[in-house]
């Protein structure tokens, strides 16, 4: 059945009739990234307006892979087990060169995790349900839809904001603006920020169709991979299944193809047959996209702050839009609450441009990587990209160098400045296991929590909440070992010690909240 | 002779490295520069059982698409 895309209701804003008091965050954007932004600082008590110059959800699935690391920040957030419940959790991958299958792996989860590495869900799912959580939390959010923002002017120690709405327009207040509001950014636009980054020539057409009958062989749902697919001229395609029997059909087509004319039901129709055979389908939704990989410089400009895709675009291979957008939420919603509250300097929000900043330049690497890789632009790149494939067929060592998009995962804060030491872990994202009846990602995120693994319990210290697991399970164990482990609220660990000595576990907690250097 | 994945996590950026040695290059310089490349590996690896193999190996039919 199609997605009904019902509009949320508009609501004229108080500010059309007197002017409204201050507000400590306006998000622009009610995009997947805007609506995490809002929730993650409403379960810290800092309220936000949210305005969204449209009001639905987004049209098409757009964002369908949601890695583990998402899903950890969405349990957090409120969403993870309804955003699980209904995605599909895919087991076996397929890659094909021409017609013939190169091989397949068993993506076989690795036990212990409360998430899978991945789910396919559509990006209106995923919105709708951020959207039903956000209003769990009306004293917290105010979710303002036509609100069009048209302009915005730094103040120093405030931001006024323009806005349009269908009764006329209004001016807000905030302490802080954040803008998550898309690829198009009209904010970074409006302050001449440069977004540089190569652009690729190829087009994606995207079509998603409903079938009842699996065009896998299996009940189970893999994701079949085709380079030189036989049944378009393109590069490469790809088949993955959406919850409710929707197919998401990926095709790349060559540099030299007319997009318009290949988003004609009379040449996607004959291509969608000679992958699914004869089985009947519906066409859902189709699109096509050129993509580029750019980041701005720094994503901190004063009272402006720049989340998801107005920081940074990256092509779609490896997933890394949305949840590296994700991964910006979870970075910045502790250091902006602890900036606000008086808890932590101003100058703990630079440590989030350079920490995302570092992490969306990886994803670029990966991503930019991945499509070079799919699609080789000379007869050199042609022939060793063919050759990997052929050897893949028996050799294992080349199986690893197919790249078909490495799939998104927290990047390591090894060596960033809120960090202290350099145990091998210091940097890397919480790694769940089993705690108890539970998961550590339920326990060990939201607040700065130390872990505590082996008989020694930690000395009571401000401000952090202590998790002692004198009885490991045996994954606990052997992820982590006995010792002491500082978690910042985003689930990075930012300090390992040996044994708790409450001086040395105290500075490490000044300087992760930018107090000390 | 290695044919187990040997590259751990740098098999991506050294592929990459790989086609920017090509970069820029005509096809003749390309080729030529492939077989320079093999005669040092080969150099690198010394074992001349193992280069046989290699050999071999390399050379075993697989067909092309
Ligand atoms: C075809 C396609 C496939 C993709 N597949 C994947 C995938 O599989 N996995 C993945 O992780 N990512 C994927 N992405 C990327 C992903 O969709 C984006 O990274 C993600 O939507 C970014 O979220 P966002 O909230 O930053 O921006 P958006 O989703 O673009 O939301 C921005 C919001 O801001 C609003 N807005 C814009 N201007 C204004 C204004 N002036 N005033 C008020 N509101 C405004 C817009 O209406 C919109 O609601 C895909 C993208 C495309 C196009």
């Amino acid at each position: 059945m199609a997605y009904d895309y019902t509009p949320f209701p508009y609501v004229a804003p108080p500010g059309l009739t007197e002017p409204e008091t201050r507000h400590p965050v306006v998000i622009v954007g009610a995009g997947p990234i805007g609506l995490a932004m809002a929730i993650d600082l409403a379960q810290q008590g800092v309220r936000s307006v949210v305005l969204d110059d449209n009001n639905v959800v987004s049209v098409g699935s757009r964002a369908i892979c949601w890695a583990k690391r998402t899903l950890e920040v969405f349990d957090r957030l409120g969403v993870g087990d309804r955003m699980l419940a209904k995605g599909v959790t895919w087991k076996v991958g397929r890659l094909f060169h021409g017609d013939k299958p190169v091989y397949s792996f068993d993506l076989l989860p690795e036990e212990g995790h409360k998430y899978p590495a991945f789910i396919n869900l559509q990006q209106y799912y995923v919105e709708q349900y951020l959207v039903e959580r956000a209003q769990e939390l009306p004293d917290l959010i105010d979710l303002r839809f036509l609100n069009k923002v048209t302009g915005h002017t730094d103040k120093g120690d405030h931001v006024v904001i323009d806005v349009e709405t269908p009764d006329g327009t209004y001016q807000l207040e905030a302490d802080y603006y954040v803008a998550a509001e898309g690829a198009a950014s009209p904010t970074r636009k409006r302050m001449n920020l440069p977004f540089e980054g190569q652009t690729f020539e190829e087009h994606f057409l995207i079509v998603d169709v409903e079938m009842q009958q699996s065009p896998f062989e299996t009940d189970s749902p893999e994701r079949w991979f085709w380079f030189a697919p036989p049944f378009h001229h393109g590069q490469s395609a790809l088949l993955h299944k959406q919850p409710d029997n929707i197919y998401r059909i990926d095709l790349q087509l060559g540099p030299d193809t007319d997009p318009k004319a290949e988003a004609t039901e009379e040449k996607v129709i004959p291509r969608i047959k000679a992958i699914v055979g004869d089985t009947p389908f519906r066409l859902d939704w189709m699109s096509v996209y050129k993509f580029r990989c750019a980041k701005l410089d720094n994503f901190v400009h004063n009272r402006v702050l720049f989340v998801g895709d107005s920081a940074h675009v990256v092509s779609p291979f490896g997933a890394r839009g949305g949840n590296g957008g994700i991964q910006d939420v979870d970075n910045l919603g502790w250091k902006l609450a602890a900036v606000l509250s008086g808890d932590a300097p101003a100058a703990l929000l630079d440590s989030y441009s350079e920490e995302r900043c570092h992490g969306s330049a990886e994803n670029i690497l990966n991503s930019s990587r991945a499509t070079n890789f799919m699609t080789p632009k000379t007869p050199i790149e042609a022939l060793f990209r063919n050759a990997v494939l052929d050897l893949a067929e028996t050799h294992p060592f080349a199986r690893k160098l197919i790249n078909s998009g490495r799939l998104s995962q927290p990047c390591s804060l090894h060596g960033k400045t809120l960090q202290s030491g350099d145990h091998p872990l210091v940097g890397q994202s919480l790694i769940d296991a089993p705690v108890g009846n539970g998961w550590l990602v339920e326990q060990a995120q939201g607040a700065f929590t130390l872990l505590s693994i082996g008989d020694d319990a930690a000395p009571d210290v401000e401000g952090i909440r202590p998790l002692h697991i004198a009885a490991p399970s045996p994954e606990l164990s052997r992820r982590y070992g006995a010792g002491h482990y500082l978690i910042r609220p985003d689930g990075h660990i930012c300090a390992c010690f040996g044994s708790a000595d409450r001086d040395q576990i105290t500075a490490a907690l000044a300087r992760a909240k930018g107090q000390s250097r | 002779m290695i044919l187990q994945d040997n590259l751990g996590p740098n098999g991506d950026s050294i592929y990459n490295a790989l086609m920017q040695a090509h970069a820029g290059l005509s096809e003749a310089e390309s080729h030529a520069l492939n077989a320079r490349l093999v005669l040092m590996l080969i150099n690198e690896v010394a074992d001349p059982d193992r280069i046989a193999a290699l050999l071999q190996e390399a050379r075993s039919p697989a067909s092309s698409v």
